[in-house]
């Protein structure tokens, strides 16, 4: 240890004995202990000593922006060059409905699209499907066919905006919808820019739209990437998310753990299957939760970006360094949006916005205040992009590159929470990898028991929440809210009736059964023949029950 | 009969076993999982069915395991009609087991959901000890 730090270690000491222990003597704090949300023990203060006194390296550790291993940043000019996408996730109704949110949302300054799609499309069901019958154009549009796909991106220039799809079991059918209507409109797939979700591990994990076992799925989400590596160069193939594991109650290690985790299995099936991993890395994007804890927040992004150049270089020797950057989405905590006065969640989410800004989002939704209640109005979703747009432009957050690097808390923090998910991700790997941890349980136990255990924090009042265990007030919260017109059931049904009836079906079934024949084989990729299927105007229920017969159904064990 | 013998019998009589389940396409299933744990952990015993379940599948599992009461949880906005159906084929089958809706409800639909017939409606936020109340008096009710 330099002079400097021997010099500042009795510094401190002194001021513990003769400054912090009296004062806290005469004063009690406000508890005896604080703790981050992963459970980590704070300090009164952080100095040097918790960074290099404890062996901690700049140059290692941080290095600069848009160089390994990416701790500060991926870009080398950040939000300076190119703000982060302010990308709403937005859906509802029929085609008709989605196309007028889209156009108010790029109105009041969106900058990119994400399309929410209902249940039925996200679980291979046409609106037709008995079990679909309630839940059409509930959480997101009716997608079961092309021809809506059509009716969304009237007037929208598909060659110029970003679209991210919130897509998984069934996104080679809904991908190709989108590519067959821009196609049809002469822009060539080669120049779309988006993101299709295709992460079906993390559905098993805890989101629960799957439709298919957990292996022939890996292979149809594998079939995507290497599709995209070839043939649409800016899209990313995969968007492989931690999102859904803090929704469903996983601590900020387990977050990215997990996810980091399912990251290695993708690049794993594609490397096994015979690409080199540069060929399809730089197409792999990340897609995590923003909480209202600010500091561990920030330190889970840089964590996970550390942690993610160091698989890609040293486990999979890529060699590439945009195939190291850990590229991202980032929503703000839905489970942290309270029923009870719901106006204070402006606030929670404002700095939940500002945590994922701080630790480098490259694309950020913000959750309105009424989301604990209802589906947002077109009312609460402009406030959520002026949250952004305060965050842009007036606050001078993006004026230099990771603000928040080098303070002795945010690193020791960040150190912290990569130790612990290095642990997690070792003993997935121990277990056999993901797929093999699914099958076993694992994941979702851990987050079943986290989700418990923070519930009985928040019963016991460790957990502060305003307006739901401290500063309640008796009230019925009043807002307005979105409902969803009936007759988009009749209209979407109807539409597809005569789809049906106007298509050529002998094609249609012709096409279908070459994409079974692919399912069959093991070593074809799969999108070509799903393409042709939607091209031919099959929809995206009769492609699905196909796969279905051939592949079979998931059904997950009930862990809770 | 004495007072203890009362509360004695009237504890026997009390049968707290109850299904627990997602209804619809709907896969968040935190909340359900949170509920039916707490349940376990306050002596009930708890048949949870996951997700993906129509209104009739529940049925059959609550005729089948007779439980005394049933807890629901949705958060996809398809409440009033999936409820609607459920609560109509309980009838049809001269069923009266008390159900319990959780999820995200908006205000106003929490009257329409209790014009239905549900027992009663817990929004996010309701803390455990109030969710096991109104568990246990469903139960109650059921075992008079």
């Amino acid at each position: 240890m330099s002079n400097d730090l021997s010099k500042l270690r009795e510094k401190l000491n002194q001021w513990v004995k003769e400054v912090l222990e009296p004062t806290v003597k005469k004063a009690p704090e406000l508890k005896p202990k604080f703790t981050t949300e992963e459970g980590f023990e704070v300090k009164h203060i952080y100095t040097p000593l918790d960074t290099e006194g404890a062996g901690w390296n700049y140059l290692e550790k941080l290095g600069f922006p848009g160089e390994y291993p990416f701790t500060r940043g991926v870009y080398a000019t950040m939000y300076r060059g190119r703000p982060w996408t302010i990308r709403q996730y937005a859906g509802y109704g029929s085609a008709e409905d989605t196309n007028a949110r889209y156009k108010y949302l790029l109105s009041v300054g969106q900058t990119g699209l994400s399309m929410a799609f209902d249940l039925p499309t996200q679980l291979g069901l046409d609106p037709d499907n008995k079990l679909a019958w309630y839940e059409v154009g509930k959480v997101g549009v009716s997608m079961p066919s092309v021809k809506e796909m059509e009716i969304v991106f009237n007037d929208i220039p598909m060659d110029k905006i970003s679209t991210s799809m919130t897509i998984n079991a069934t996104a080679i059918e809904v991908l190709s919808m989108y590519v067959a209507v821009a196609e049809s409109r002469g822009v060539d797939k080669a120049v779309l820019r988006g993101t299709v979700q295709n992460d079906i591990l993390k559905e098993y994990i805890a989101r629960n739209n799957y439709i298919y076992p957990p292996r022939p799925s890996m292979r149809y989400a594998t079939d995507l990437i290497m599709y995209a590596a070839k043939n649409m160069p800016k899209w990313n193939a995969i968007s492989i998310s931690g999102y859904h594991f803090e929704e469903a109650g996983a601590t900020p290690a387990m977050e990215i753990a997990f996810t980091l985790a399912d990251a290695i299995e993708y690049v794993r099936w594609v490397v096994e299957r015979g690409m080199n991993v540069d060929e399809f890395a730089s197409q792999l994007s990340f897609f995590f939760a923003a909480r209202t804890n600010l500091f561990e927040q920030v330190a889970k992004f840089r964590a996970a970006r550390r942690i993610w150049a160091r698989i890609m270089k040293e486990r999979f020797n890529a060699k590439d360094p945009r195939s190291m950057m850990l590229r991202f989405h980032t929503q703000t905590a839905g489970v942290l949006l309270t029923a009870q006065q719901p106006m204070v969640n402006i606030i929670r989410t404002t700095l939940q916005a500002l945590a994922a800004v701080l630790g480098g989002t490259q694309s950020l939704h913000v959750n309105s205040y009424d989301e604990a209640l209802s589906l947002p109005t077109e009312e609460s979703v402009k406030l959520s992009i002026r949250v952004q747009q305060v965050l842009l432009y007036e606050s001078g957050v993006i004026d230099t590159i990771d603000p928040l690097g080098g303070a002795y808390y945010i690193e020791w923090l960040t150190d912290q929470i990569e130790e612990k998910a290095w642990k997690i991700i070792d003993e997935i790997e121990r277990l056999g990898g993901m797929v093999k941890a699914i099958e076993l349980g694992y994941p979702q136990r851990e987050i079943a028991r986290a989700a418990y255990e923070w519930q009985l924090k928040v019963e016991r009042g460790e957990v502060p929440i305003i307006g739901v265990n401290t500063f309640v007030e008796e009230e019925t919260p009043k807002v307005k809210i979105l409902k969803i017109d009936p007759k988009v059931r009749e209209r979407v049904v109807h539409r597809l009736n005569m789809l049906k009836k106007e298509r050529d079906n002998s094609k249609v079934s012709e096409a279908l059964d070459k994409v079974r024949k692919a399912a069959e084989k093991e070593d074809v990729n799969i999108f070509p023949y799903i393409y042709e299927a939607i091209k031919a105007k099959a929809t995206l229920g009769e492609v699905s029950q196909v796969l279905r017969e051939v592949w079979g159904e998931w059904k997950a064990p009930e862990i809770y | 009969m004495s007072v203890s013998e009362a509360v004695a019998t009237r504890s026997i009589k009390i049968r707290k076993k109850v299904l627990v389940s997602k209804l619809g396409l709907d896969g968040h299933d935190r909340g359900a999982k949170v509920v039916a744990r707490a349940l376990r952990d306050a002596g009930f015993e708890v048949v949870y069915l996951g997700v993906h379940r129509s209104p009739e599948e529940l049925v059959e599992s609550a005729v089948e395991e007779d439980v005394s009461a049933i807890g629901i949880s949705i958060l996809s906005g398809s409440h009033l009609e999936l409820i609607s159906d459920l609560m109509k084929l309980l009838r049809e089958r001269g069923l009266n087991i008390p159900v319990i809706v959780g999820g995200i409800i908006p205000p106003e639909d929490v009257e329409e959901l209790k014009k239905l017939g549900v027992f009663e409606v817990l929004i996010p936020g309701t803390p455990l000890k109030k969710v096991v109340e109104v568990y246990e008096k469903a139960c109650e009710v059921m075992s008079k």
